[in-house]
């Protein structure tokens, strides 16, 4: 089985959120990154999980500058084969999905994997665009996945529950919790992820359709009331009064 | 010109975001100067009924094979309506089935996309809208600069409301281009508000102990007609399901009302849930980090008080 693993960045969860240039700008200075935690955990382990039962080759593809090998080399120690960068900054979530489906046109990816969305912009778009541009069919928020090579099937999370579906031949899927477990790279990974081959590839022209034009940080909390313990009433009269949400 | 809003259903009923994203693309057409239309798909509950919230016209695609959800067919059916209307914005609800169409509508209609938008578009200069971003850190203006938008909407950010009568329905057919899924069964639990739609939250972490203390969250949460969650730990040990886990790494939500019981409140929990109107926290200790974040705070054993706040929550309900 062929199985390509898109993977992309994201600030670590605990960085401090600023902005420059007048809040036109993320302020990257301090900013550690890390692997959308969707796409490691989830996405790329259920990947090598498969790769274990059936046999076959994962790639794992990320689109962004050399900053990013450090990334993408944990993706190789954690199991994948071999990895792809497109270089280029992406503009906005279709830029991002275009070079992946470019690269990924013609070359029989049985299954694509993505995360079911990166914890920074939170878009969960580069999957369907990925589906659209390759015409393949997109199961969005999997929990679930087996493959035996051409058939698919799968839970996906739904409002108040689960679907299961199958899907034959070529699919794209978006991975959410549920789908594997954690896997944290050893020392051999590690040091073979140094002889796996990364390719950098030139991105191809793309349109920009969105942009982000300004941040801001969100209201300040007004500061906690505390209430005593032993006056449960009291609270539930403020819920009901003050905050007017009972 | 016009609006385009696809109102997803669940077993014929419209979905709360559904209605939502209804009266949210009514004021994007007031806005624009044109004209809502909904779009349904599948077997649906008086589709006309979506006029009351703004759709001048309803188009029902109510042939019984699309009563399932089936990514490959509902966006090549949106796509073809979308055209023939000349839809200039495409809504969604950001919901399973609007995430799973979104970035394909975009790539189909050529249009940029915004997805979880939460506020109505800024059009004095082209068309921009805001989201949340870096789990609810910050809040970004996207602008849109393609001809033709989708958006998908978050729940909870505009209220949906009354303004009209019932719509005139259209019964829709469409070329269908076959499709490689077959859906083989729906899991899901009646009766309990998805957690994304919910609008009282009542949600425990590691302080509860172990997952035979629970029945003081689900009487607290019965009480309230709350739905339940859960910090990631609970979820991750198997004290809970996992679609209740709630944070960064877990569903975002935005509640009227969100009771913390037992939870430190990490900075990876409070990104998925600082978007709640109003915080309750409990927890024994006075420097837990989620105090700061709370609009009420109390520090005590949460075994003595929330049965304590359930009583009084009962007394309240009686009165
Ligand atoms: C990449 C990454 C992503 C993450 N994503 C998430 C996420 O999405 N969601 C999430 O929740 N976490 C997430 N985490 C984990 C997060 O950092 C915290 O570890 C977690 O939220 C802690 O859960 P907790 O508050 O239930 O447990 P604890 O931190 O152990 O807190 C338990 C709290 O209960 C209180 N308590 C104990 N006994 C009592 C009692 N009898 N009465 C009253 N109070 C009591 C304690 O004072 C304490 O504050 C993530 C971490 C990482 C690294």
């Amino acid at each position: 089985m062929k199985i390509l693993v898109c993977i992309s960045k994201t600030p670590e969860t605990t960085s401090k959120i600023s902005f420059t240039d007048d809040n036109s700008e993320f302020n990257t200075e301090g900013i550690s990154y890390i692997m959308n935690p969707y796409d490691e955990w989830y996405a790329l382990v259920r990947a090598i999980e498969l790769k274990e039962q059936h046999g076959g080759t994962i790639t794992a593809i990320n689109v962004g500058g050399s900053s990013n090998d450090v990334i993408i080399r944990k993706a190789l120690a954690i199991g994948a084969d071999d990895a792809v960068r497109v270089d280029t900054d992406p503009s906005d979530a279709y830029d991002a999905a275009a070079q992946i489906a470019s690269y990924a046109q013609g070359k029989d990816f049985d299954l694509i994997l993505t995360g079911k969305e990166t914890i920074d912009y939170s878009g969960a778009e580069v999957g369907s665009m990925i589906a659209a541009e390759l015409n393949l069919p997109f199961i969005s928020l999997a929990s679930k996945l087996d493959h035996d090579g051409t058939t698919a099937v799968l839970e996906r999370d739904i409002e108040g529950g689960v679907e299961v579906i199958e899907v034959t031949g070529p699919l794209v899927v978006s991975a959410s919790k549920g789908m594997a477990e954690q896997r944290i790279p050893n020392m051999r990974g590690i040091m073979m992820a140094k002889r796996k081959p990364l390719e950098v590839i030139p991105a191809v022209e793309t349109e920009t359709l969105v942009s982000t034009v300004s941040y801001s940080l969100p209201d300040e909390k007004g500061g906690v009331q505390m209430i005593d313990p032993d006056n449960m009433d009291e609270l539930v009269r403020l819920l009901h009064e003050e905050a007017k949400v009972i | 010109m016009s609006v385009l809003v696809v109102a997803d259903n669940s077993k014929g009923k419209f979905k709360k975001g559904a209605l939502e994203a209804v009266h949210y693309g009514h004021l994007v057409a007031q806005l624009l100067g044109s004209e809502c239309h909904a779009m349904v798909i599948g077997e649906a509950d008086q589709p006309a009924q979506l006029g009351k919230y703004g759709a001048a016209k309803v188009h029902h695609l109510s042939d019984a094979s699309y009563n399932h959800f089936d990514g490959q067919r509902y966006l090549a059916a949106i796509t073809e309506v979308a055209q023939q209307i000349g839809a200039t914005v495409v809504i969604l609800n950001h919901s399973s089935a609007g995430k799973s169409l979104l970035g394909g509508l975009g790539v189909k209609l050529k249009a940029g996309v915004v997805s979880g938008a939460n506020s109505l578009p800024d059009i004095t200069d082209g068309f921009s809208v805001t989201k949340n971003v870096f789990a609810g850190k910050a809040l970004a203006t996207i602008k849109v600069n393609s001809p033709i938008k989708v958006l998908s909407l978050m729940g909870n950010s505009i209220p949906p409301q009354e303004v009209g009568e019932e719509a005139a329905v259209e019964a829709l057919s469409v070329a269908d281009p076959g499709s490689s899924i077959t859906v083989k069964e729906q899991k899901t639990v009646d009766g309990v508000v998805p957690l994304p739609e919910a609008e009282l939250v009542v949600s425990a972490g590691r302080g509860m102990k172990g997952p035979e203390n629970w029945g003081l969250v689900d009487e607290l949460a019965d009480t309230l007609s709350a739905t339940t969650a859960c910090s990631r730990p609970v979820a991750d040990t198997g004290w809970r399901p996992h679609h209740e886990h709630v944070g960064q790494t877990g569903v975002a939500i935005r509640p009227n009302l969100y009771i913390a019981i037992g939870i430190s409140g990490a900075i990876q929990h409070l990104a998925g849930v600082n978007q709640s109107k109003t915080i309750v926290v409990i927890n024994k200790d006075p420097e837990a980090p989620f105090f700061k974040a709370a609009d009420y705070g109390v520090c005590a054993d949460l075994f003595d008080v929330v049965p304590k706040l359930t009583e009084s929550l009962k007394k309240f309900k009686a009165s």
